[in-house]
């Protein structure tokens, strides 16, 4: 009897807890479009929820896909595939104070991890802190790489498998913005947790940058004890367009252990420039990146691992439509066009002097649909080309790509 | 509503073009890998699984890579399944006759030429003679291990006994202790026919696998349990049940499947190749006897070698030899595949043992010794002859 008591008890609390609910409570922060924005700004710049006067948002994205890929006639058939799901949580700690944290589920639940969780101090628009989890401001896409904001089902090669998109390490760094006119400057520079060896000794058999995310200690102790440093200074003019410069660069071999020294120190530099604009008339935006990565491999190694490596992606996007479909009166059709490449091993054969080879490119035309500026949904063709190291016949892959990629 | 169905019908018809959007397959006989037809579906999934350790495995320093090594990965030196290039061609050292090697201290036979971060590489000898060997085609082996000892021997002519000026010799040599002999073989004072190798100093694609992961990549197995580094007896880096899956898919390429067969040069060529006796060594026909693998046995195949070893002559004697093997001995490679190197050694030719022939007139131009006599039987045919001699190479 009492446990029957209890359990309409617990249904009442519910109901009437239920019933307290405000929808106009709920207030949806917009993103921002005041067109001053930079890359650096994306993190903030999301479509927050908040309710009443709680300092705590939230937010999120998801994105879905189906797939049906062929390589040289092989294919792997209907693939139906959960890319990624996000989590947000922002606090206002005080005016000054303030938090931010993203985790991010990838393929299911097959990686979970903590892309940003930071602690941001501003004593001055020119001088903020930042410390915690923090996305090294390397090139652009890895700040700016929700899903709703691009309109192509795969992430860009040149960011995800030469730079290591998304790259979030641990570390301290400053941060600041100066406003002139139409003009904005600002600069980041961050000291991090950085790399490690498997960027050469991996089972992708080649210079991989994003085989560092495999240490899983990395988020509480340095491979090496020596910073990682990522630097960015970007520009960018309201009705011209945003030009980002920006460099990451530390040891990541294990040069010494318990006070031994075992080989010198091994440095990887990466250096990156990232453009972005929209055409005035036509709205035409054009996003583009180009990087160049630097590795110091060890002579008696082999040349399979790249001491140079170098690719970026080029997007436009063109709205062709602006208007209600199906009574999504705010909707925007999109034709979009992505060209990327990647030189994974940048170099010649000691052996015979010829190129080495191991590159990539691929074109992406896309047509996507925005019923909501939060919600996209992308019909991709995917076709690219891939050569081994010793640049035999390209191999070919190409296919269909349809999803969608939503904020909540 | 109308909208809709339009969109229904876009979203639908998605799916049922898939494939007319994708790159289709390459020809059968634009391609070296593959599996030999008639295997069943047991033997096709091991096939798939010797595929995946052969290419996809890529070795670190975590799954036991060196710390010497050549290579990372079986599949870096033989791009799909052909021949190798440079970069990835072995040296040997140490032997001059079939005493044995006289460097085992120093690193030989192999040597590894690469070293893991930390390590350093070993160096050849200033004494020691070496030669370099251009990773070989795995296509078709398991036919020429099929080829039974006595249709090898029958084809031997140690002595010249035909006057032809060819004799043709095999590798005798001794066994690793994980061999098993394969039905028929010949014992001679405890040595075997070996038919793998540019020497032919392996008996099987057993010894051939395991040196391998051993030799090139610094990998110990339960067959080769010793590390080439600290020549100390370590544990097992591979599985003996992943070796033997190599092994399987090894033995189950297919063939090489001619090309452009029935065109009049390919043809001319073809009997070219005879006229100057070329087909004296890189004989044509094979016949494969009883094997384990159904699709293997009894049948008759094209590889174009007699898989013996020939005296070459001193400007392919490096100095070096295996087994027992004359410095100047070399085993005659086998032709089949010879047009598709090119798509395994990044767009250009490296021929004959060490890949110093840019072109196959330039390796037939370096044979000596008993392949000498057709060298300047090729000399002296016209230009178009030797055109169709060659497009019948390419043909292969």
């Amino acid at each position: 009897m009492r446990k029957i008591f209890f359990v309409l008890l617990c249904l009442l609390i519910a109901k009437t807890t239920t019933a307290q609910i405000d929808n106009t409570l709920f207030r949806r922060k917009p993103l921002d479009s005041t067109g001053m924005l930079l890359n650096m700004d994306a993190v903030y710049n999301r479509p927050f929820l908040s309710v009443g006067k709680l300092p705590v948002a939230l937010g999120g994205y998801v994105e879905a896909n189906y797939q049906h890929l062929g390589t040289d006639g092989i294919t792997e058939g209907h693939q139906f595939q959960m890319r990624r799901f996000t989590l947000f949580v922002a606090s206002s700690i005080s005016r000054k104070i303030k938090f931010l944290s993203e985790i991010e589920f990838e393929d299911g639940t097959k990686e979970i991890n903590i892309e940003f969780a930071a602690l941001d101090i501003e004593f001055h628009p020119l001088f903020n802190v930042r410390g915690g989890v923090i996305m090294n401001p390397i090139g652009a896409f890895n700040q700016n790489h929700d899903g709703p904001k691009w309109e192509f089902v795969d992430r860009p090669v040149s960011a995800t498998q030469m730079l290591p998109a998304t790259w979030s390490n641990v570390g301290f760094g400053i941060y600041g913005k100066q406003f002139q006119k139409d003009w904005v400057l600002a600069y980041e520079a961050y000291l991090t947790n950085g790399f490690n060896d498997k960027i050469i000794d991996n089972s992708e058999g080649k210079t991989f940058l994003p085989a560092a995310k495999e240490n899983r200690e990395r988020f509480e102790e340095s491979f090496n004890g020596v910073p990682l440093v990522t630097a960015k200074g970007a520009i960018r003019h309201k009705r011209i367009a945003e030009v980002g410069l920006s460099y990451m660069g530390g040891v990541y071999n294990k040069f010494q252990d318990d006070g031994l020294e075992l080989d010198k120190r091994r440095r990887v530099d990466v250096f990156a420039v990232d453009v972005n604009s929209t055409l005035p008339r036509l709205r035409t935006f054009i996003n583009a990146e180009w990087a160049w990565v630097y590795v110091d491999v060890p002579a008696t190694y082999t040349q399979q691992y790249a001491s140079r490596q170098r690719g970026g992606f080029a997007d436009i996007v063109q709205p062709l439509y602006t208007g209600n479909i199906f009574g999504f009166n705010k909707s925007v059709i999109n034709a979009a066009f992505r060209f990327e490449y990647v030189d994974y091993n940048v170099g010649r054969f000691n052996e015979t002097g010829d190129n080495i080879s191991d590159h990539y490119y691929a074109i992406v035309p896309a047509i996507s649909w925005r019923p909501s500026p939060q919600t996209v949904l992308r019909f991709n063709y995917r076709y690219s080309w891939k050569s081994d190291l010793l640049g035999n016949p390209l191999s070919k892959t190409a296919g269909i790509q349809v999803g969608f990629s939503s904020y909540f | 509503m109308k909208r809709f169905l339009y969109v229904l019908l876009i979203v639908l018809s998605v799916p049922l073009s898939c494939k007319k959007l994708e790159p289709a397959a390459p020809e059968d006989h634009e391609t070296l890998d593959g599996p030999v037809e008639g295997l069943s579906d047991e033997q096709r999934a091991m096939f798939l699984k010797g595929d995946i350790a052969f290419n996809n495995d890529v070795f670190t320093k975590e799954t036991g890579l060196g710390p010497l090594f050549v290579s990372t990965s079986c599949g870096s030196c033989h791009a799909g399944d052909g021949k190798g290039h440079p970069f990835t061609t072995l040296t040997r050292f140490g032997q001059i006759n079939e005493q044995g090697n006289l460097f085992l201290h120093a690193g030989g036979p192999q040597l590894q030429n690469r070293a893991i971060p930390g390590h350093q590489p070993e160096t050849i000898p200033a004494a020691a003679t070496f030669s370099k060997f251009t990773p070989p085609a795995n296509t078709g082996l398991g036919f020429l291990d099929a080829v039974s000892d006595a249709d090898i021997l029958a084809m031997a002519d140690p002595n010249d006994g035909d006057g032809d000026g060819i004799s043709g010799v095999t590798n005798w040599v001794s066994l690793k202790n994980y061999i098993t002999l394969r039905e028929g073989s010949i014992d001679n004072a405890g040595k075997y026919i070996g038919r793998f190798g540019k020497k032919g100093a392996a008996y099987n694609l057993l010894q051939q696998t395991a040196g391998a992961y051993n030799q090139d990549m610094g990998i110990v197995s339960t067959y080769e349990p010793y590390d080439t580094y600290s020549g100390e007896e370590i544990d097992p880096e591979v599985s003996n049940q992943t070796v033997q899956h190599v092994v399987f898919y090894l033995k189950t390429l297919k063939a090489p499947v001619p090309r452009n067969t029935g065109d009049a040069n390919t043809i001319a060529g073809k009997g070219l190749f005879t006229q100057i006796n070329c087909n004296k060594c890189h004989v044509a026909e094979l016949k494969t006897s009883a094997s384990s693998i159904a699709a293997l046995s009894y049948q008759t195949f094209a590889p174009y070698t007699d898989l013996l070893l020939h005296d070459m002559g001193n400007a392919l004697d490096d100095g070096y030899t295996e087994g027992s093997a004359k410095t100047y001995e070399w085993k005659t490679p086998p032709l089949w595949g010879l047009g598709l190197a090119k798509i395994s050694q990044g767009g250009s030719y490296y021929l004959l043992h060490d890949g110093r022939a840019r072109s196959i007139e330039e390796a037939i131009l370096l044979h000596g010794g008993e392949g000498a006599h057709a060298r300047d039987k090729y000399k002296a045919l016209s230009k178009e002859e030797k055109q169709q001699l060659i497009i019948f190479l390419e043909s292969l």
